[in-house]
């Protein structure tokens, strides 16, 4: 196993992490023509974070029954996911110039055929379900894997969602953390002016959670709720405030970029921005 | 068929851990003795159909068999697609079972009534769609499901206390050595015509032929989905005409894919005649009177004499 919760998490090391799957998920999407890049670098330094010294994984035996679990339920935002997971060698990333061509396995939403990807989605609503099942399993047979699932804000919007929130307080699954990635954009438009999410920390508190509410992209604050000591009879959700097309000036709170991928002079510009991000948190 | 649905549940679960039964708040005096014996084994997912198929799916990830058990449309036509995604797509063993085939719960309306599930059901690549037609049936295709790998969906009725006495030798045999897809020989005389039907509907048809209408031998299907081509190619050359009945829309259950399979075998040259096949079941269309299981059967012309229209 590579690593584990407790460990020290360099937050310098992770952000420059983000930076390199930042800039290799806007050239898939750039090459592909594909969608989502927008939600994509929303969720880009979370996922930074849990693959370098939060999630207990191994790239050369991602089924390994120690392993935790991370159920990507924001499936649609594949190109920051499969990028992370080349990244840390799961596969080559030369394999990613397949990305969204015919005949690939690295589909648009994500495929449960890519190693490590440990569940395929697509349709929202579904991941949470599926992780409380695995976290209720678990919990049932003794064991001490934990449990994440990404959720998109517009995902917080389907009933199985809230089905899953009243089940895994009703199951004390403590073992299952939510992450919610609130760039505040859906597809046709605000969240605040389709189905409100607002006051979303009360709502999971109402619905027996813990629940933080961080920056999901202050790197320090993200390895601080990750390592953060929580209830041992409450799942916990983490409300991680983000911008969608996170990093890149123009595609920043830009619906555009919920659809369009960037073309050739866009996608310089936006991995020169990328390139000169500075650490800047304190 | 609940009885024996839980005590055959039961008795494996004494020596296998992976059983576990869940169920959408349904199964009041039946799901009992189950809860007591294994407590932490057993888990009412409240009503939240959705939520429990995915659940399911993720226990059955680590290695459980999940028993999903609730009544009519709620465990299949309201979880569709996380039954379609998350159970099918990843080949999991999930059982659903759902207590109320066709007019079971007819008194209940229309929102109870299973009359869909199979079409609905066995169009979902890889699952295995079962619908036995008494308690003998049902207690064999249970004991299949703690051997097969993969989704299976089992329907069941409500059946009166059965004598196997009154079955012939040939079909308690068949029965006891059962594989999935296998279609059964209730009645058979050599007659030219045959009647092939599912669910406890096979039981009124027995019934009915024994007493008035001895022309047609008879055949229980006790799975829709796999269908064994080499049963239904020797019952396609055995008889003149198969009567295709069914406690389901007349579209997309068992007549259909009987008909799809013997099509395709007489395409590629693989059967030497096509019967003559008629279709009964219901005529398109919801029921909007309340009734017995036996009262609408009867007002859907669902037995015999045999009205085609």
């Amino acid at each position: 196993m590579e690593k584990s919760t407790t460990q020290y998490i360099d937050s310098h090391d992770t952000f420059n992490f983000a930076k390199e799957a930042k800039i290799l998920a806007l050239k898939l999407v750039n090459r592909a023509n594909s969608s989502h890049i927008g939600g994509s670098l929303s969720i880009a330094d979370v996922l930074a974070v849990l693959f370098n010294g939060v999630l207990k994984l191994d790239p050369k035996n991602p089924k390994s029954p120690e392993r935790d679990f991370l159920i990507y339920s924001k499936a649609h935002c594949s190109s920051i996911y499969y990028a992370v997971l080349g990244l840390k060698n799961f596969f080559s990333t030369e394999l990613l110039e397949d990305f969204c061509k015919e005949g690939s396995i690295f589909t648009e939403h994500i495929n449960c055929r890519v190693p490590g990807v440990e569940y395929g989605g697509g349709s929202l609503g579904h991941g949470l379900p599926v992780a409380c099942g695995i976290a209720l399993a678990i919990k049932k047979q003794g064991k001490s894997n934990q449990v994440y699932c990404i959720v998109s804000d517009g995902e917080m919007e389907e009933g199985s969602t809230w089905e899953a929130i009243l089940f895994a307080s009703q199951q004390n699954l403590s073992n299952l953390t939510l992450i919610i990635d609130f760039n505040k954009i859906q597809a046709l438009g605000k969240v605040v002016d389709i189905l409100n999410l607002e006051n979303i920390e009360n709502k999971f508190q109402s619905f027996g959670w813990e629940c933080l509410r961080i920056d999901g992209h202050n790197h320090k604050e993200i390895i601080g709720a990750f390592q953060r000591s929580h209830s041992e009879l409450k799942p916990l959700a983490i409300v991680c405030d983000t911008i969608k097309g996170k990093g890149v000036s123009f595609m920043e709170n830009n619906l555009k970029y919920h659809y369009s991928s960037p073309n050739e002079e866009e996608l310089k510009s936006a991995i020169k921005e990328i390139e000169n991000e500075t650490y800047i948190y304190k | 068929m609940r009885p024996t649905f839980i005590n055959k549940l039961i008795a494996e679960a004494q020596t296998d851990s992976r059983i576990f039964l869940m169920v959408g708040d349904l199964g009041y005096n039946m799901i009992e003795p189950f809860r007591e014996k294994f407590p932490k084994r057993f888990l009412n997912a409240g009503i939240a159909e959705q939520n429990m198929m995915g659940v399911a799916a993720g226990m059955a990830m680590q290695g459980f068999i999940v028993y999903v058990y609730s009544i009519g449309n709620f465990n299949t036509l309201r979880c569709l697609e996380q039954i379609r995604n998350d159970v099918c797509y990843n080949n999991l063993n999930v059982r659903i079972v759902c207590m109320g085939e066709g007019y079971s719960y007819g008194s209940a309306g229309m929102s109870h009534h299973a009359t869909e599930d199979i079409g609905v059901m066995r169009v979902l690549p890889g699952i295995v769609v079962a619908s036995p037609a008494n308690n003998i049936e049902t207690e064999k295709i249970i004991s299949l499901s703690f051997i097969h790998t993969g989704p299976m969906y089992i329907r069941l009725g409500k059946t009166r206390k059965l004598n196997a006495e009154n079955y012939n030798p040939e079909y308690l045999e068949k029965v006891s050595n059962m594989m999935i897809g296998e279609v059964l020989p209730v009645i058979n005389n050599n007659k030219t015509n045959a009647i092939l039907s599912t669910s406890s509907l096979v039981e009124d048809l027995k019934d009915q032929i024994e007493t008035s209408y001895n022309d047609y031998d008879l055949y229980s299907v006790p799975f829709l989905k796999p269908l064994s081509k080499i049963h239904l190619k020797a019952i396609a050359e055995k008889y003149d005409s198969l009567i295709c009945l069914e406690e389901h829309q007349e579209n997309c259950g068992m007549s259909s894919a009987i008909i799809e399979i013997i099509n395709d075998m007489y395409a590629k040259g693989e059967i030497r005649r096509y019967p003559i096949i008629y279709r009964r079941g219901i005529k398109d269309k919801f029921q909007h009177l309340g009734g017995s299981q036996s009262y609408l059967r009867e007002k859907e012309g669902l037995g015999l004499p045999i009205m085609l229209d």
